[in-house]
């Protein structure tokens, strides 16, 4: 399947989907204001890649900032890749936080208690 | 006209010395799209990264202002019908203890009632009520067409972990005009 490599914008983030190399990373802002219309092709790619997932997918959140609707849409792809738990797969959920955001920690452990699919927080600190 | 222009340059000085007293950081009144969205908080940012403010303080102060300038741009009506812009005003303030992000905005009559509902109950939570609250809304609610997803106010009160103050001035029998301010602690 094709790859997603979108770079990132002052409020929109840099996504990398790449199946055959096990790439999946959301990174950087996300406060666009129409978020259904950046975020269409990620969830099209995520049902493609649902129909035949790897044996383990391991998925990066890195954002510094995203708004609420964002935050609906990041629900939204969490809740795809907890069917492809459903269905025996591995999913593991990288959540990466900056050392002072707090808030963003618990962004991570509020969505942790929502899904299904097992986070392991990374803390960074540049 | 010479007497008008010495009212003006009264105002304007008036206007200074006020926003330096209170020491107000930006001031706008006006449409508000993601455009102004994105300058402000732009704005504010470098700013702020110029400034000894701790990190945690900065990303608050961003993200409070970028839902505010949104719930506007979604929610914001106008005295009129015709008039189809989302305008508002916005102030930014520093205090000895604070940030204070002020914002302004026309509402209709109908839609008080049910706002100041949500309003009452998010200051009535806890932080651990108000994160019980945001994971219900998020699992039960749909990206409006607006691009909204009705969470705006939650966050805010969690990121400042302070109560939000509120009013709303009746301006005829179709509209009110509702000020919404959000505190952020500076320590």
């Amino acid at each position: 399947m094709n790859n997603i490599n979108i770079k990132g914008t002052d409020d929109t983030p840099s996504v990398i989907l790449d199946k055959d190399k096990g790439l999946f990373e959301i990174s950087g802002r996300s406060l666009p204001e129409d978020v259904n219309m950046f975020y269409e092709q990620i969830l099209d790619w995520i049902d493609e890649y649902a129909k035949s997932p790897n044996d383990r997918t391991e998925f990066n959140f890195k954002l510094e900032y995203f708004n609420t609707a964002s935050s609906k849409v990041i629900l939204d792809i969490l809740l795809k890749f907890e069917e492809i738990v459903e269905n025996g797969k591995e999913v593991v959920i990288k959540w990466h936080y900056h050392e002072d955001e707090e808030d963003m920690l618990e962004a991570g452990e509020e969505y942790a208690d929502i899904v299904e699919i097992p986070f392991d927080y990374v803390v960074y600190n540049q | 006209m010479e007497k008008e222009n010495q009212g003006f340059l009264e105002f304007a000085y008036q206007l200074y010395k006020t926003m330096k007293t209170n020491e107000i950081n930006l001031v706008y009144e006006g449409e508000v799209t993601q455009e102004i969205t994105k300058t402000f908080t732009s704005l504010t940012e470098k700013s702020l990264s110029k400034s000894a403010e701790s990190n945690t303080v900065q990303k608050k102060v961003f993200n409070v202002m970028v839902e505010c300038l949104q719930n506007i741009s979604k929610h914001a009506d106008s005295l009129n019908d015709e008039d189809e812009e989302r305008r508002g005003i916005v102030m930014v303030s520093k205090g000895e203890d604070s940030y204070n992000i002020i914002t302004g905005n026309v509402i209709k009559n109908e839609k008080v009632p049910e706002l100041k509902k949500s309003l009452e109950l998010i200051n009535s939570l806890d932080k651990e009520g108000l994160s019980t609250l945001f994971k219900q809304q998020i699992k039960e609610t749909t990206i409006s067409d607006k691009g909204g997803a009705g969470l705006g106010l939650i966050d805010i009160a969690k990121k400042t972990g302070s109560k939000l103050t509120y009013q709303f001035k009746e301006l005829n029998e179709n509209v009110s005009f509702f000020i919404l301010t959000s505190t952020i602690k500076r320590n």
